[in-house]
Parts: C-alpha cells; sequence; structure tokens
C-alpha cells in the first residue's frame, strides 16, 4: 500500500511536471484535415517506454480471414525485408547511429530510451529465408552477406541487389536461386554518415530501375546538434543507378524512414517521422506522395507552415514553401514501414498501403506499436487507417514486438520485421 | 581595536566545504555568460556548455549543502546557527534544478527562460557564496 502511495505520488508529481495529466486526448490526427494543438511541453516530456515481455504461445492480432506466423526468430535486430522473385526474403539485420551526448539530457535519455529496444547485438548482415516446398514454413535460414554497417532499405533491380548502408549504398550480384552473396559489395554512392543521429537509410528503386530514392534523417530532433550538422540531411536523394550521381530529390522531411514507388506509376510515397517533445499531439507523423523538387519544412515549419519556434535563426521564406503533406498518421507513431498493397490481399485490403508503427515514447498513452492499412482509391489515400497487425503492446502495458519494416509477398502475404521479438512474421489470407 | 583572523576558529567552514561552496561560483557564472552567448549568436555549442556547467554547478552545491547541514546538526548545540545560508543554498540548488530542465529542452526552447534563470541563480549563488563565507566568522565571534 505504501509502495502504491508513493507511485501515485510520484505519477501526480510527473503530471505537473510535464504540464499535463496522464490521459492525452486524442484530437482528430488522421488523414489529410486534421486538428493540430498549440505546442506545449512541461518541464520534462512526456515518457512512456515500452516494457519488453516475451511473446511465450501468444501473437500478434490479424483481422479475420487472415492468420499469422513466426517464420524467423532469434534475429539480429530485423528492420527491413525484401520478398526475391523466387520467393525467397532477404531481411536487413542492424542497428546504428554513433550520435555522442551532447548534454546530459542525451546522457539520461538515452539510458530511458534503451529500456524499451532490444539488448541484442547489431546483426550488421542480411539474412536469407527459403520456403522451398511453399508450404509457408521457411525452413532455411542463412547469412547471405556479413560485415555490413548497419544495412536498412533494400532493392532489387535486375541482378542487382542494393544496400543502404547506415554509411553507403552498395550493391552485390545477385543471381536467382542465390543463398549466399558471391563477394563482398562494391560501393555505388557514400551518403551521408556523420553522427547519424537518424541513421536509418531507406531505399526503393523507380519502375524502370534507373534511379534509386534513398531517404536519409536529420541529425537531431529540431537541430539541437546545430545547423552545421544538417548539410545533407532531412531529405531524399535521386541515385543514378548506373553511374551514382546523385541529387536532392526532396528536402525537408525530417526522418523519411521508409519509401515506395505506387506500382505502375513513378510516384514516389514516403512515411516521415516528425519532431518530438512540442507535446503529446504534435507533430504527426504522415504519408505523403513526394514532389520533386518539394520542401516539406524541416526544421523550420511542420504539417505546412506551421512555425517550430525552437529554430534560430527564423526563416519566414522557408516556412513560406512548406508543402502540407498528404496524410497524416498520428503524432509519435513512428511510422518505420512502408509498402503497397495488391489484390492478393484481398478485397478489403487491395488498393492502399501497409505501414508499420514502431510506437511512441513521447507521449503518456502510447501509440502506434501496430501495422495499420490505409486504403485508396483513384491513387490517393481515401479514408482512415484500419488496423491489421495488433497486439505488439498487450493490455498488460507489456509490449511484445515493435514492427519496422512491412513488405507485400506477391503470392499472398504480408511480412512484418519485429525489432524488438527479433522475429519476422507472415501475416497470409486463410 | 584589531581583528585577528584565527584559521582554526571552530566557527570556520571545512576547506572541502569551502571549495565546493566557492567553486560552484564560477560555474553558475559560466552557465549565464553561455547562455548569453547563445542567445545572441544562436550557436548551439552555447547552450551545451551552458547545460554541462549548470550540471556541475548543481553537483557543487548539492554536496555543500551536503555539508552545511552536517555543520548545522554538528554545530547546533554549540553555537546560535545562521540559517540564512543553507536556506540560500537549498533556494539556489532547487532554482538551478528547474535551469537543468529548462536546459534539457532542444534548441531555442531553452530561451528566453534558461537566461532569465541563470542570471537569478548566478546571483543567487554569489550572496549565498558571501553569506556563506562570512557569516560563520560573525556568527562565531557573537
Amino acid at each position: 500500500m505504501k509502495t502504491l502511495n508513493l507511485c501515485a505520488v510520484f505519477l501526480v508529481s510527473l503530471g505537473l511536471l510535464t504540464g499535463c495529466g496522464s490521459k492525452d486526448p486524442d484530437p482528430n490526427q488522421y488523414g489529410s484535415n486534421i486538428d493540430l494543438p498549440t505546442p506545449k511541453r512541461g518541464l520534462l516530456p512526456n515518457m512512456t517506454i515500452a516494457k519488453p515481455a516475451e511473446w511465450g504461445d501468444q501473437v500478434p492480432v490479424v483481422p479475420e480471414g487472415f492468420s499469422i506466423t513466426a517464420i524467423a526468430t532469434d534475429l539480429r535486430i530485423p528492420r527491413q525485408t525484401l520478398v526475391l522473385p523466387n520467393g525467397d526474403i532477404l531481411v536487413a539485420e542492424g542497428r546504428g547511429g554513433s550520435a555522442k551526448a551532447l548534454k546530459p539530457k542525451d546522457v539520461i535519455a538515452g539510458i530511458i530510451k534503451a529500456q524499451g529496444n532490444t539488448k541484442v547485438k547489431s546483426g550488421n548482415r542480411l539474412t536469407l529465408l527459403r520456403d522451398s516446398d511453399g508450404d509457408g514454413v521457411y525452413e532455411q535460414q542463412g547469412i547471405f552477406a556479413d560485415n555490413l554497417n548497419a544495412p536498412y532499405g533494400l532493392a532489387l533491380v535486375d541482378n542487382n541487389l542494393y544496400v543502404a548502408n547506415q554509411d553507403a549504398l552498395v550493391r552485390f550480384d545477385y543471381q536467382e536461386g542465390m543463398t549466399e552473396a558471391s563477394g563482398p559489395p562494391e560501393t555505388l554512392v557514400e551518403l551521408p554518415k556523420a553522427i547519424n543521429h537518424h541513421w536509418t537509410k531507406a531505399l526503393t528503386a523507380s519502375e524502370d530501375g534507373r534511379y534509386l530514392y534513398v531517404g536519409i534523417g536529420s541529425n537531431s530532433n529540431i537541430t539541437e546538434r546545430g545547423m552545421d550538422a544538417e548539410v545533407n540531411r532531412a531529405m531524399v536523394w535521386q541515385i543514378d543507378a548506373q553511374t551514382g550521381a546523385y541529387k536532392p530529390y526532396a528536402t525537408g522531411l525530417r526522418n523519411p524512414t521508409a519509401l515506395a514507388i505506387q506500382p505502375g506509376t513513378d510516384v514516389l510515397w514516403a512515411v516521415v517521422n516528425e519532431r518530438d517533445e512540442l507535446g503529446p499531439n504534435l507533430v504527426p507523423d504522415y504519408l505523403t506522395s513526394v514532389q520533386e523538387g518539394g520542401f516539406y519544412g524541416w526544421p523550420w515549419a511542420y504539417w505546412g507552415n506551421n512555425v517550430d519556434p525552437r529554430v534560430r535563426p527564423e526563416n519566414p521564406e522557408k516556412v513560406a514553401q512548406s508543402i502540407t503533406p498528404d496524410y497524416s498518421l498520428g503524432s509519435h507513431v513512428a511510422a518505420l514501414g512502408l509498402d503497397f498493397s495488391s489484390e492478393v490481399m484481398g478485397p478489403d485490403f487491395a488498393d492502399g498501403v501497409f505501414v508499420g508503427e514502431h510506437g511512441s515514447w513521447n507521449r503518456s498513452n502510447p501509440v502506434g506499436y501496430k501495422v495499420i492499412f490505409v486504403p485508396f482509391s483513384d491513387g490517393r489515400p481515401s479514408g482512415p487507417p484500419i488496423d491489421f497487425v495488433t497486439g505488439f503492446r498487450g493490455e498488460d502495458g507489456k509490449t511484445r514486438g515493435r514492427p519496422v519494416g512491412v513488405t507485400l509477398d506477391p503470392s499472398g502475404a504480408l511480412i512484418v520485421a519485429d525489432d524488438l521479438a527479433n522475429t519476422i512474421w507472415r501475416v497470409v489470407r486463410d | 581595536m584589531t581583528v585577528t583572523v584565527d584559521r582554526t576558529y571552530p566557527g570556520t567552514l571545512h576547506p572541502l566545504h569551502t571549495l565546493l561552496l566557492a567553486g560552484a561560483v564560477p560555474l553558475f557564472l559560466g552557465a549565464m555568460l553561455s547562455d548569453w552567448a547563445y542567445s545572441s549568436s544562436y550557436q548551439i555549442q552555447w547552450t551545451n556548455f551552458a547545460s554541462w556547467l549548470i550540471a556541475g554547478a548543481l553537483l557543487f552545491t548539492g554536496l555543500a549543502l551536503l555539508c552545511a547541514i552536517v555543520d548545522w546538526v554538528r554545530a547546533s548545540s554549540r553555537h546560535q546557527y545562521i540559517f540564512v545560508y543553507p536556506l540560500l543554498l537549498l533556494v539556489t540548488w532547487v532554482l538551478g534544478f528547474i535551469n537543468a530542465l529548462i536546459h534539457a529542452k532542444d534548441a531555442w526552447a531553452t530561451m528566453p527562460t534558461g537566461l532569465v534563470l541563470s542570471i537569478i541563480v548566478a546571483v543567487l549563488i554569489c550572496a549565498t557564496a558571501w553569506i556563506g563565507l562570512t557569516c560563520w566568522r560573525t556568527g562565531g565571534v557573537k
């Protein structure tokens, strides 16, 4: 009882310090027409860190008519996956970043946030999963390539397997049926790698294979490492696959963590993680088509022309240029995975995108921790998101998994990488 | 009338206590100057300096406060204790701690509250150290 009282006192004081109660009201923050509260932050940021737990006999929850199984476990921090033409699945495993603590805050926040992540060592490798007899059991699991530097984005163009390490875009020769790379990769182009506060390098290829798109996250939450650290950051590069020549394709995208080309078009889509510490309902992470040459606000503005008061010197010109994204996913959900669906997922989930949400830290009531489906019609998002895979965060407040990459398997499945349980999940129609 | 300073007088602060108390002064002062530099230049490194200087100052004042409490417990039976010193030290520490939390915000979010608090705390620590280092002696003489 005494402990309970102490806990209550502690929670109440935390509530006072963070400038609000334990409940974060959920405003309407899905879609294109959303409510944005005024920025606020108490003396401490709102924080609820995932308490990891084992899955045991449990599995994530999927809609009726679907089932889910773990097809690979005991991986070393799986992030993104790629389904190869023969059905094999490549898994990029690792953890990057070399950002040193700049303030006492970074030391403390680092220790706290680490509680919600896996303790497994970075794999720095690609694992290949194979289901030879097509029974849905991936009986073969081997290392395709090793000694990579925090690989994340994956793309296959003809016989070229591109891997976006945290420091460089590299290329392997790939022949169908390969279970192991024939040698070390060659570097196509070096990517911005200093500090790497946001280290994940998202990757996708245009339908004709001529261009590769790489997402490069900002080097800070909101310029607290200085503007010099943000050169060539918070943008998407367009890279010529033949020559390695690159140019910024779109800028002001704080952390574009997953990219995908809309099938049958040359339109690039991205999910982007927005800034923290402006309150539980700011700033919404978003899904957007990426306009060539477009500027999406970071750091000076968010969701169009809303000024972020934390950035000095101010830049009204850039604020005025800032494009409003297409579709808000809600604040702090931490979208890390994106892929377009197709008919193979059934009529209810045929037209739209799947988004993997890693889950929040900067909120009293956690959000995210699931895979959602955003329905499309006429090539645009057309309705509220639908939960597709849930149960990663249980009713007991424990977190058993955190979704990252989502990939459509054209044979009729969704592949979900889980970097807390170090598991690959496969969702199929019954 | 000649005033002689007696180093072994029982009312004198312990050298470690003196060191901690006096050491906090340049730390808080440095934080204030760093905040002023950040607010006038937008160079982010100044606010990083301020954060660490405040953290160091909190460590020094915290330990000095501990020494003051020990002194108080040991001295209460023999002397009329000067309460204003530990009280001021406590106020300085609490305001300094709030200032540390303000400085944990990102970039310009520390301003202007961070600079205002840094000035208040710098003035407070000067006053506290002054009183702490003088009143003991007069308290002893009384």
